[in-house]
C-alpha cells in the first residue's frame, strides 16, 4: 500500500468539500473493495476521507411509500430489514447471494454501487487494462473472457460489473441521492448512474470525483413475485457467471434486469414488454446485439435458460 | 543460512523469525533490493487510535495503512488472529467488532477508534475455553489448525446472526426464522475456507454448540 493521510469526516458535505480539495483523495466506507486494491496498488489515493461516522446508516419509509436506505447501511443488516425481506424479496435476495458473512457486515449499500469489475486483467498490474490504466489496451479481448460481458462492451473493455445488489435495485428501480461540497443535492436514477465502457471504461459511474452517495432509494413496493437467481461456479461465496433478478406479476406482465453479462445491471424495456411470451422472447430483446467471445459464449443461452427456470418460479 | 542454535526453549515462532530474518538478508545482499527502493517522500502519516481488544483498553500509534489484523497480530502480538490471503477471500482473519464478524485484513485499525474487538484469545483460553473452541476441539473440527481461529469466530457471530433472524442464501422462506440446519451452516461458513477440508466436523462442531444453545 502507497502510504496515505487519513481523516474522519463530519457531515456528508464536508467529506465531500475534502475530496475536493484533495486531487487524489477517495472516500472509505466499508472498504472491503477499496482496501483490496490499494494492497495491490490499483489503487493509490494520498488521503482517505472515512465517512463512517455520518448518521447515513437508517432505512427509513419515504413520503410516497417506499424506503430511504442510507449509504452507510451494511448489506446484512439491508437484506434483513423486516421491510425489504417483505416487499422487496429480490432485493435481499440479491444481497445474500453475494460476498460473505464477514463482508456482507462491512459492506454498505453506497460501496456495493461503487465495487470496481473483478476481471482479472484489472486485477493483475502486468497486464494491459484500459480501465486500470487508459490507453494500455485490454488484455481481456484476446485472453481468457470466461467471465467477461457479451453485451454493451467495447474494443476498449470488456469487464463486467461483479455487483449483485445492483442487479435487484436496477429491477426496483432505485434512486441513488448524492451531495456535493457545496450541499448541493441530486438524484441520479439508477439506470443511469453505471455506464457503458465506450472509450472511457476507468469512469464507471455518473458520480463527480468529490460527489458522495448519501442514500439509496426504492419507490413504493412492486408487489409480484420477486426472484433473484444467480449461477456461479461453485455454490457460494462466488461471484456470477450470469444472474437474473425478476418482478413477475400473475398476469405474466413484468420486470427483468440481468448481472454478469455486462458493464452495468442489464436491463432492456422490450424485454420487460416480451416476458408475457416467455424466457426465449425476452432473452432474445435482452441479448439483441450481443457480441460474445468464444469463452463466453455459453452465457447466451443461460441467460434464457435461467430466465425461463425464474419464471417457472414465480409462477409456482 | 547461519544454523538455528540447538536451544530447547525456542519456540516455533522465535524459529520462524530467525528464518525469515536470515532469508532477508540473503536477498538483501544477493540483489541489492534495498538499494532499488525510491526513497520516501516524507514521513510516512501515522495516527494514535483506542479501542478495546479482549476487555482491555489498547491504544496504539500506527502508520496509517495498519490493517486491523496487522495491529493485532504485530502491535499487540496477538497472533491467534490468521493472515491467510490476505484480501478477504479465506476467512483466517475474522474476529469479532462491535459484535460482528468482520475480515480484519479488509479494514483500518485507524478506522476503529473506540471499537469493541475480539478475537479468538478473548473467547476463551486453555481451561476456560469458549464452547465453540471446545467444541472444535471435541469433534477434530481442524487438521492443521491454520483457518481454526477465524472458523471460531465466524461460527461465533453466525449463531448470534440467526439468533437476530438474519436470513441466508439457502432460507427458504424470507420472512421466517432461519433454521439451524447443515446446509444453513455451511452457507453462512462459506467464507471461511479450511484447505484441510475439516468441514463436515467444523459442521457437526457448530452444530453441537447450536444445538444445546435452543
Amino acid at each position: 500500500m502507497k502510504p496515505f493521510t487519513y481523516e474522519r469526516a463530519r457531515t456528508p458535505a464536508d467529506a465531500a468539500a475534502s475530496v475536493a480539495r484533495n486531487p487524489n483523495a477517495k472516500f472509505i466506507a466499508g472498504g472491503t473493495n477499496l482496501l483490496d486494491l490499494m494492497k495491490l496498488q490499483i489503487e493509490a489515493p494520498a488521503h482517505l476521507v472515512d465517512v463512517n461516522g455520518l448518521a447515513l446508516d437508517k432505512i427509513e419509509p419515504t413520503t410516497d411509500g417506499g424506503l430511504r436506505i442510507g449509504a452507510l447501511v451494511r448489506n446484512t443488516d439491508l437484506a434483513a430489514d423486516d421491510r425489504v425481506r417483505r416487499d422487496y424479496g429480490v432485493l435481499s435476495r440479491a444481497l445474500l447471494a453475494g460476498a460473505s458473512g464477514q463482508l456482507r457486515n462491512k459492506a454498505t449499500t453506497a460501496g456495493n454501487l461503487l465495487q470496481r469489475t473483478r476481471c482479472a486483467y484489472f486485477y493483475d498490474t502486468d497486464q494491459p487494462c484500459n480501465k486500470r490504466q487508459p490507453g494500455s489496451g485490454c488484455g481481456a479481448l484476446q485472453g481468457i473472457s470466461r467471465q467477461h460481458a457479451v453485451v454493451g462492451s467495447s474494443s476498449a473493455c470488456i469487464a463486467t460489473h461483479p455487483s449483485d445488489m445492483a442487479i435487484a435495485m436496477r429491477v426496483l428501480d432505485a434512486n441513488v441521492e448524492t451531495v456535493k461540497p457545496d450541499g448541493h443535492t441530486r438524484v441520479i436514477p439508477i439506470a443511469d448512474f453505471h455506464r457503458l465502457p465506450g472509450d472511457t471504461p476507468q469512469i464507471e459511474t455518473a458520480l463527480e470525483r468529490d460527489e458522495l452517495i448519501t442514500a439509496v432509494t426504492l419507490p413504493r413496493p412492486a408487489g409480484g413475485t420477486q426472484v433473484y437467481r444467480k449461477v456461479r461456479d461453485r455454490a457460494s461465496y462466488a461471484f456470477a457467471l450470469i444472474s437474473v433478478a425478476a418482478i413477475v406479476q400473475r398476469d405474466g406482465s413484468g420486470k427483468v434486469a440481468v448481472g454478469g453479462v455486462a458493464h452495468k445491471p442489464w436491463r432492456v424495456e422490450a424485454a420487460d414488454a416480451a416476458l408475457p411470451q416467455g424466457a426465449k422472447a425476452a432473452a432474445a430483446r435482452l441479448l439483441a446485439g450481443a457480441q460474445p467471445t468464444p469463452h463466453n459464449a455459453f452465457k447466451l443461452p443461460l441467460v434464457e435458460r435461467t430466465l425461463g427456470a425464474v419464471l417457472i418460479q414465480a409462477k409456482a | 543460512m547461519e544454523p538455528v542454535p540447538c536451544d530447547l526453549t525456542i519456540s516455533r515462532r522465535d524459529l520462524l523469525k530467525v528464518g525469515a530474518a536470515a532469508s532477508v538478508a540473503t536477498a538483501a545482499a544477493s540483489t541489492g533490493a534495498m538499494a532499488q527502493s525510491p526513497a520516501p517522500a516524507g514521513p510516512v502519516p501515522t495516527m494514535k487510535v483506542s479501542f478495546d481488544v479482549n476487555g482491555q483498553v489498547r491504544t496504539l500509534d500506527v502508520d496509517t495503512r495498519t490493517t486491523l489484523l496487522d495491529a493485532l497480530r504485530e502491535n499487540l502480538q496477538l497472533t491467534g488472529t490468521k493472515k491467510g490471503c490476505d484480501h478477504g477471500q479465506c476467512g483466517a482473519c475474522t474476529v469479532i467488532v462491535d459484535g460482528r464478524r468482520i475480515n480484519s485484513c479488509l479494514t483500518l485499525a485507524v478506522m476503529h477508534e473506540g471499537a469493541k474487538v475480539t478475537t479468538i484469545e478473548g473467547l476463551g483460553a486453555p481451561g476456560r475455553l469458549h464452547p465453540l473452541q471446545a467444541a472444535f476441539v471435541k469433534h477434530d473440527g481442524y487438521q492443521c489448525g491454520y483457518c481454526t481461529p477465524g472458523q471460531i469466530c465466524s461460527a461465533v457471530g453466525v449463531l448470534d446472526e440467526v439468533k437476530r433472524g438474519v436470513p441466508s442464501h439457502v432460507s427458504t422462506d424470507l420472512t421466517a426464522r432461519p433454521l439451524l440446519s447443515a446446509d444453513e451452516l455451511r452457507e453462512r461458513m462459506s467464507g471461511n475456507i479450511c484447505r484441510c477440508g475439516a468441514y463436515s466436523n467444523i459442521v457437526d462442531a457448530i452444530t453441537e454448540v447450536a444445538g444445546s444453545r435452543t
